[in-house]
């Protein structure tokens, strides 16, 4: 008698390949998910930076007045009021206040820097014309970027006919009806809302009277209706036809980066920000790393194993856990309220932060140490080196990469950090860059926060600018953490 | 105490034995990991300049009693150790003791090769620097090629002093952890199967090394090689279950061993 041999069943095999194969297709949808959202995210955020980084120009020649720049103390000369002059003098048919003040809402408050960099930089300017780039407003430079009303403009069909009639001009063409925007020989005109024979608004006069050719003069229209924008018809006009004489011109805009933050966009930035977040992130390395790096040597290698260090262990693990907005009302109540240290200054917000990031770096550390392997701690012992010298001779370096893994990657989240700041109030607008520990400050995460709430739409490019910045430091940070862990990384 | 577990030392091994005297003295020893009871009641004298090897079935406590004789079980949390292990007379777990200084003197080999993720040369150097053996540079260095020469390994590294000492194959790292130990000058080097990760050949050379310690050494060797233990030993322990059975000349060990156990062991009825 021969027992019967068992073979699997078929069927239980194919159930089982088949479970593989379903196994992996959910892992491809997980993966294709996730990216997808990033995709989605990063061209999101990219597309709304890109405006933010380029800020147009209207290069205008303007005379340097002695009798507004002093020879003497030339920094502190009206070269704002110069360079608004100068664009007013580019209109001379906009004499009404109300024009003035249109024409001046074009130019940032900022307009006269570069001008009063020039001439503080060579004072034998004062006196003379000097062809320079004035900064334009904001709304200004988000509608030549388009992002206020998309513009089109059509070729003029048949012969424009333009006829003076004492005060008033009448024109006349194809296609031309009520509201309809003319630009026409180096002027323009906007016809009046109501009948066809109505007088047309002289926006800028004509370089020459008569009639114009088919093909020479143009209609311009918006999509978006002048009452649903924020720049009128006029303003509008007058930039399309200093972009058509060139004078207009997109520079890459360093004020971004350069700059403070302002309530006017185009002169809005982020270095107090930046270096904000850099004075917050060296107290939080200043603190947490030797702490930490040295809690997690004394509890991995030298503490008893008691009940005791069993409860601080689990402490920490549990610390790493707690919401960071309790870290900020801890930092309210004991270094603000108790120790009554300044709010808003970078030392309060680091020392909040490196609290927050202890627990990560004392877990990294611990399990970089761990992952050590004892036959090199055993090596040293047994050539007769102290426990101290076996750790800080033998474990401790193997241990670093892995260490500083750990804290890169635990300060590029305090990076991001915002909730604890806000509560120790590093949540305030700061013109000014701080230059020192105890300056008031912010943090770029805290800053878009800010930027985010304002109601300018030119914030929503600098917003989104913001964070692809932030985004690009975290980058690097984890290229950083990445590229060390490579390098020294060791076998043995 | 139970007659039968006590070891039976003396009457087979007249010539190694009462040549010299012993340079580890071990009385009563019992290591305990926390409620295991690994070593009971353990004796045994060890004489200089002479090999000896422990033999026995895994787990039978020959590694732990060897890592007793160093204290490198101190750093086993729950391992407690009781009893009186001598060195030279000095009672090496009395508390005035500092535990580096006896491990200066107490060299260690271990299972793996386990050279530091440094250079050939900072491996040898390590020790003599942290003890402040050498004076000067062309002291240490001189301390280096020493040990390197006496580990037989010095003709095949004087080139790459400075290559990494984890690039060496497995027998050469185990030679250089010989020479890192050595260089220290102890008077006792004990190793934990220092062949066991090793090929035959390498295994060779080792051996043909230990043979060469033993002029200048007191070498005590954990094996789980019977073979092995009978060409490189002059003296061979076994131990089973926690307790040394049996301790004598190797020769009379492998031929005529005084207990039914040992013979049973040898004879590879267990094991």
């Amino acid at each position: 008698m021969t027992d019967k041999i068992k073979r699997p069943d078929p069927a239980l095999i194919a159930r089982r390949y088949a479970a593989e194969k379903r196994f992996r297709i959910y892992g491809i949808i997980a993966l294709t998910l996730t990216t997808a959202f990033l995709a989605v995210l990063l061209t999101d955020i990219i597309s709304r930076s890109i405006p933010a980084f380029t800020q147009y120009h209207a290069v205008l020649d303007v005379t340097v007045d002695p009798q507004s720049v002093d020879a003497a103390k030339p920094s502190a000369g009206d070269f704002e009021g110069l360079a608004k002059a100068a664009w007013r003098a580019q209109f001379p048919l906009a004499t009404s206040r109300a024009d003035r003040r249109q024409l001046n809402n074009l130019i940032s408050n900022g307009g006269g820097d570069e001008l009063r960099r020039r001439v503080v930089a060579d004072p034998s300017l004062i006196g003379k014309t000097v062809s320079v780039p004035v900064m334009l407003s904001d709304d200004a430079d988000i509608y030549l970027k388009g992002q206020l009303t998309s513009t089109t403009r059509a070729s003029g069909q048949g012969p424009l006919s333009i006829r003076a009639d004492g005060e008033n001009v009448f024109l006349s063409g194809q296609g031309i009806g009520p509201g309809s925007i003319v630009l026409a020989g180096g002027g323009a005109f906007k016809i009046a809302a109501e009948g066809d024979a109505a007088p047309a608004e002289v926006i800028a006069a004509p370089s020459a009277a008569g009639d114009v050719a088919a093909g020479q003069w143009q209609i311009l229209s918006f999509g978006v209706p002048e009452a649903d924008r924020k720049l009128a018809d006029r303003p509008a006009v007058w930039l399309e036809m200093m972009r058509d004489k060139g004078n207009i011109e997109r520079q890459f805009a360093w004020n971004l980066f350069l700059n403070g933050d302002s309530r006017e966009a185009e002169l809005a930035g982020i270095l107090g920000s930046i270096m904000g977040s850099l004075m917050v992130v060296f107290v939080t390395v200043i603190l947490s790393l030797p702490i930490g790096v040295a809690a997690a040597i004394y509890l991995e290698e030298f503490a008893p194993k008691n009940r005791l260090t069993e409860i601080i262990e689990v402490n920490i693990n549990n610390l790493a856990a707690v919401p960071s907005i309790i870290f900020g009302l801890l930092g309210l109540a004991v270094f603000l309220g108790f120790f009554g240290m300044p709010r808003s200054v970078p030392l309060v917000g680091g020392i909040v932060i490196a609290l927050m990031s202890l627990p990560t770096i004392i877990i990294a550390s611990r399990a970089a140490i761990r992952a050590v392997p004892p036959s090199i701690r055993e090596a040293a012992l047994g050539v007769g080196a102290s426990h101290q010298q076996a750790v800080f001779h033998h474990v401790l370096p193997l241990a670093m990469p892995g260490i500083m893994t750990g804290t890169i990657l635990a300060v590029a989240s305090a990076i991001g950090e915002t909730a604890p700041l806000l509560l120790i109030g590093m949540v305030a607008f700061i013109v000014d860059i701080p230059k020192g520990f105890l300056d008031s400050a912010t943090v770029l995460p805290v800053q878009i926060y800010l930027w985010s709430d304002l109601p300018e739409r030119a914030f929503v490019a600098r917003t989104a600018a913001a964070i692809v910045v932030l985004l690009v430091i975290m980058l690097m940070l984890n290229a950083l953490a990445i590229y060390l862990r490579k390098k020294f990384e060791r076998r043995w | 105490m139970d007659k039968k577990f006590q070891a039976v030392v003396t009457p087979a091994s007249p010539r190694i034995m009462t040549e010299r005297p012993a340079r580890i003295d071990a009385k009563n020893v019992n290591i305990h990991y926390g409620e295991k009871h690994a070593i009971k009641d353990l004796s045994i004298a060890i004489p200089d300049r002479a090999v000896s090897a422990f033999i026995g079935p895994s787990g039978c406590g020959k590694s732990t009693f060897l890592r007793a004789i160093n204290r490198m079980n101190d750093t086993i949390p729950g391992c407690r150790v009781q009893g009186d292990i001598r060195i030279d007379g000095k009672d090496i777990y009395d508390p005035s003791l500092d535990v580096v200084q006896l491990r200066a003197r107490v060299g260690m080999v271990f299972q793996k090769p386990n050279p530091f993720p440094k250079s050939i040369f900072e491996n040898v150097a390590y020790g003599p620097r942290i003890h402040g053996l050498a004076e000067d540079k062309t002291e240490l260095e001189e301390v280096v090629v020493k040990s390197l020469q006496k580990a037989g390994l010095f003709e095949e590294v004087k080139d790459r002093l400075n290559h990494p000492g984890t690039g060496l194959s497995g027998g050469q790292q185990q030679r250089l952890c010989i020479a890192r130990a050595i260089a220290v000058s102890p008077e006792v080097i004990l190793m934990d199967e220092p062949c066991s990760a090793l090929d035959p050949i390498a295994t060779a050379k080792i051996e043909e090394l230990i043979d060469e310690l033993r002029q200048n050494f007191c070498i005590v060797i954990v094996t789980h090689s019977m073979q092995q233990a009978a060409r490189v030993s002059q003296l061979t322990a076994f131990f089973h279950l926690g307790t040394l059975v049996e301790y004598g000349d190797t020769d009379e060990i492998f031929t005529a061993p005084q207990e039914k156990r040992t013979q049973d062991y040898i004879t590879g009825r267990f094991g």
